[in-house]
């Protein structure tokens, strides 16, 4: 088998390009369906809910042309709240539902709406696939790194040990980074945000909107009801600096209390081949890793600074390097077939080469 | 009469008319026997025969060279006048090696014609296969009408020109074979040759060698003696129209690319490789300039997920597979089910259970086609019943889907995905059309401007289909139940329970045609036959074969093909209670029986075979003649449910 040169269109366009956009103003209520949000009081959904109403409608675009599709799980019942189109599907699928429409309607802005085990234990095979492919979806990874629809068992992200209802002895199990994962599946975007952090959590939205391709933005949610407190340590005002790492594409990695000139404390520096964060004032200023989003060793490194503990946590946009999607290229190549033959008769197709006539 | 060119040339050899001849070709895997195959049979197309063949290859790309399991034949079946089936048994059998002959020698009856490469009878590969002696040497080849033919010998001198390698001169020899068989049977070799120039374009120099090669078997036929007699079989009296030849799987990609023309929608193929399903996509990721998308996804629930996800956004979304994909699938065809939208999904059965025999046929996926979801979730099944059959039932299958916005089962088998036949050729501007009719507009019937996705249209109970980007129609669909008209999320018990009835009641009025019975001795004056056999799907041949068998042997039988699955016809419970005897021959252990049984209170007798290959028209005959004659032990027992002696019955045929 050869490779051949697919003659792509050119890269670098944004998300929305195709999708019609309105000068009607929008708010927050145009997107909210007439049902009744049905999550446990304190969930983290709610405030992830609040944040994607008041945000849709800055995009400009048709609330018609705006599809969420979920999988199953607590935060898959997200599409219902929405006043757009939805599809709540099946466990784990949401992934292939959203590149058949993506691929089929370039006019659609196509969300998908998934959680720790949807997305990462039944859903796996489909997530690293559509982030290769790079199909023109955004992914909406809820992560509270439990089961909660179920009732409580541990998930694919739960930390090793953890005492559920069907681990009493401990779960055995190493957890995904699911950035990591995403990374290591040649996602295009790569996100991340606290559901209680509306502004950083918009700003990667938004950013993950324009990104033509997939993009994958883990939210850090906290499921009260049956695990309580899980991120609690990015949360406490005196755990909180020192652990989350805010990043921004061309700017020194700082984070931490603000020292004299106003930057953070601590600093991201190399080390080996991966990353080490260390007290700012010991290290030379140029020793300081400046943040490139369309670095992707560097986003692979940050994205290990995390562990099970949540000891420096990134949060903002990992990757953002553009690449040809899948579903532009697979409508280039049906209109490429098109111009090659724009008489295809398919009478012609039917009759093929060797036809006799019975008289 | 055709318009094709006869071929006319002088011969010194005796030639013998025949009505109808079945050649099987067999070698190893690796000798291009299903090339050969397919060359003879557009050759015999080309003629104007009406045909129908029978490839039979080993799952293993490449299984060891020369052993049993290696064996790969390919049987045609060709004559002068309309045929059903493949045939029983071969009237020539080419064996390319001892293993062939071994693996196939049982099937050739006496007096048969046997054409040996006997340059590959060597002590070694004798051993292989269990020979102890050389049978081109015993007598145990006596009932035969034996050719031994050193053929790689023959091809590499005929080649020794070329500079080829010997290896390389060698590999030419089934086309060898061809060119003596093409001989043989007078067929024209015009098309091969420039069959053989296009695909060796970019090899130019193999492209000769096996021109060459053909050649060279068609001129050992005519300047040696060693065959007196060559055969003719003038072209069939079919039906007037433009034919040509077609398998299952090119005509279901064909169907499918008609289908978007008649609903007016552009198609999308989500797939995922998989025996004897794939060539479908290759077919149609080959016609993008007919607007079609395909999507070769991860997995097989990937697959049809895409293909959902198309639907969902007014694509006429198509997935295909074999029985292995359809148990991966079955959770999303239940939600296209409850989505109740528009979903082609297409069974080209296998052995089973499991990985069972991949390339061989069966038609055991009946039921899980039926029934194979959690929950009640109906969807309409529809077989077609020969290898061109494929292409209008994509069409009508598409149709319904459409019309009815429901997914809809298509059943095919790996006997009619590789098998092929002359096909009439229809006229596209002939083929009926379904509007899809997108909702436009708000319909709530309290005229509050809202959009009820589940107020059903009155006449089809088929809900209205609103695709993203109309404005003022957003909704949300999915997998929990939803509240009958609103379409909101309703755990109601009540609701739940019409909404189950009404899916049902949905499916159950799909409109389909009455069935036909085929029964030739009923008259006004004559009651007809007492035994009526009912098949579906590829045993349309074999059971038809076998009836017009035993009408000519003076006895009465009537016959009757279910298309429609789900929903039967509706006078289908009546043709039953009509005939003293129902008898139903199925490749599996009686799954359409049970079905009739079921539903219908009707004693159908089972006649059931899962050997990986299609029944025998001599095979049927026999078992009919055992029921007309009443010494079946099912024929005298009537009315008395016999299910497990049915099964042994089969086990034992
Ligand atoms: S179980 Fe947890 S995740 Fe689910 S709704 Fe309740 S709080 Fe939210």
């Amino acid at each position: 088998m050869t490779a051949t040169d697919l003659g792509l269109p050119g890269i670098g366009s944004g998300g929305l390009d195709s999708v019609p956009t309105t000068d009607a103003k929008q708010t927050a209520k145009d997107y909210t369906s007439d049902q009744e949000v049905r999550w446990c009081p304190g969930c983290g959904d709610y405030a992830v809910l609040a944040a994607v109403r008041q945000f849709l409608p800055t995009l400009g675009i048709k609330r018609e042309n705006t599809v969420f599709v979920s999988g199953i799980g607590c935060s898959s019942r997200f599409p219902y709240y929405l006043n757009t189109y939805g599809m709540h599907s099946i466990h784990g699928r949401a992934p292939t539902i959203a590149t058949g429409l993506a691929t089929t309607r370039p006019d659609l802005s196509v969300w998908v709406v998934t959680g720790d085990g949807d997305a990462l234990s039944i859903g796996g095979n489909h997530l690293i696939h559509a982030l290769r492919r790079n199909v023109n979806i955004k992914i909406l990874l809820f992560n509270n790194r439990i089961y909660g629809l179920t009732k409580g068992q541990y998930s694919p992200t739960s930390e090793v040990g953890k005492v559920t209802k069907s681990t009493p002895m401990g779960s055995l199990d190493h957890p995904f980074n699911p950035i990591s994962l995403a990374l290591g599946a040649e996602a295009s975007f790569v996100g991340r945000a606290l559901d209680s952090d509306r502004k950083s959590l918009q700003a990667v939205l938004q950013a993950a909107a324009e990104h033509r391709g997939s993009a994958l933005v883990e939210i850090f949610q906290d499921c009260p009801i049956f695990n309580d407190g899980s991120f609690d340590l990015l949360r406490k005002p005196d755990t909180k600096d020192q652990r989350i790492i805010p990043v921004t594409h061309g700017e020194p990695i700082r984070f931490g209390p603000a020292d004299d000139n106003g930057l953070g404390t601590y600093a991201v520096v190399q080390n080996g081949f991966g990353l080490s964060v260390v007290e700012a004032a010991t290290v030379d200023a140029g020793d300081i890793v400046t943040h490139d989003a369309t670095d992707h060793e560097l986003a692979f490194a940050l994205s290990r600074l995390s562990d099970q503990d949540l000891n420096h946590t990134i949060t903002g946009i990992f990757r953002n390097q553009p690449r040809h999607t899948y579903d532009d290229a697979a409508r280039a190549q049906v209109q490429a077939a098109r111009d090659a033959e724009p008489d295809a008769d398919l009478q012609t197709l039917l009759n093929g080469h060797d036809t006799w006539t019975i008289i | 009469m055709t318009t094709s060119d006869t071929p006319v040339e002088a011969r010194d050899s005796e030639v013998v008319q025949r009505d109808r001849v079945v050649i099987r070709f067999a070698g190893d895997s690796g000798d291009g026997m299903q090339l050969t195959g397919d060359r003879f049979t557009s050759e015999t197309a080309n003629f104007g025969n009406d045909l129908s063949t029978l490839p039979n290859f080993p799952a293993e790309i490449r299984a060891p060279a020369g052993t049993l399991p290696g064996v790969s034949s390919f049987q045609l079946h060709f004559a002068n006048y309309d045929i059903l089936t493949p045939g029983d048994r071969p009237d020539v059998l080419v064996a390319m090696n001892p293993a062939a002959l071994k693996a196939n020698i049982k099937d050739l009856p006496h007096g048969g014609v046997l054409i040996v490469n006997t340059d590959e009878f060597t002590k070694r590969n004798l051993t292989k296969v269990g020979y102890e002696s050389n049978p081109l040497e015993d007598d145990s080849l006596e009932p035969y009408a034996v050719h031994g033919v050193a053929m790689a010998t023959l091809t590499r001198g005929a080649l020794e020109e070329t500079g080829l390698s010997k290896k390389d001169a060698e590999r030419a020899k089934n086309m060898f074979a061809l060119g003596l068989l093409s001989w043989m049977y007078h067929r024209p070799s015009e098309s091969t040759e420039r069959f053989l120039r296009e695909k060796f374009a970019k090899k130019p120099e193999i492209a000769e060698a096996n021109v060459l090669a053909f050649k060279a078997g068609h001129a050992y036929g005519e300047t040696t003696e060693a065959f007196a007699v060559t055969y003719e079989v003038a072209p069939a009296r079919l039906d007037p129209g433009t034919y040509r030849q077609i398998t299952g799987n090119a005509a279901l990609a064909y169907g499918i690319i008609a289908a978007g023309r008649t609903t007016s929608l552009p198609v999308f193929l989500g797939s995922y490789p998989i025996t004897p399903a794939s060539d479908i996509l290759h077919e149609l990721s080959r016609h993008k300039s007919f607007g079609v998308t395909t999507f070769q996804a991860e997995d097989e629930i990937s697959g049809v997920g895409a293909a959902l996800g198309a639907s969902f956004g007014g694509s006429l979304g198509v997935t295909t597979t074999s029985g292995p994909g359809i148990a991966l699938k079955a959770e999303t065809v239940g939600l296209a089910v409850t989505l109740e939208l528009p979903l082609l999904v297409i069974d080209v059965q296998r052995g089973g259970p499991s990985t069972g025999l991949p390339t061989k046929t069966e038609q055991a996926d009946l039921l899980q086609a039926l029934h194979g979801r959690n929950g009640e979730a109906p969807l309409p099944v529809i077989a077609p019943c020969t290898p061109g059959d494929c292409f209008s039932a994509a069409v009508e299958a598409a149709a319904i889907a459409v019309r009815y916005r429901t997914p809809v089962m298509l059943l095919s088998d790996g006997a009619l995905a590789n098998g092929s036949e002359p096909w009439k050729i229809p006229d596209v501007s002939e083929l009926p059309t379904v509007d899809p009719g997108f909702a436009t507009e708000p319909n709530a019937p309290d005229g509050s401007g809202e959009f009820w996705p589940y107020l059903r249209d009155t006449e089809t109970l088929a809900r209205p289909w609103a695709i993203p980007g109309t404005p003022g129609l957003e909704h949300r669909v999915g997998g929990l139940e939803k509240a009958d008209g609103h379409g909101a999320i309703s755990y109601d018990p009540d609701n739940h329970d019409r909404m189950v009835r009404l899916r049902q009641a949905k499916i159950d009025g799909i409109e389909v045609p009455d069935l036909v019975v085929d029964d030739p001795d009923a008259g006004p004056d004559n009651a007809g036959a007492d035994l009526l056999v009912i098949g579906w799907g590829s045993t349309y041949g074999p059971i038809n074969a076998a009836a017009r068998r035993v009408r000519k042997l003076g006895h009465s039988v009537a016959t009757a093909h279910l298309r429609h699955l789900n929903p039967m016809p509706a006078n289908l419970g009546e043709v039953l209670r009509s005939y003293r005897t129902v008898l139903c021959p199925e490749m599996n252990l009686g799954q359409l029986a049970l079905l009739l049984r079921g539903e219908h209170l009707v004693d159908v007798k089972s006649y059931t075979k899962v050997a990986g290959l299609p029944f025998g028209a001599e095979e049927l005959q026999d078992v009919f003649l055992d029921y007309l004659t009443g010494t079946h032990p099912d024929a005298s027992r009537n009315g008395s449910r016999t299910g497990t002696s049915n099964q042994i019955t089969g086990a034992q045929a």
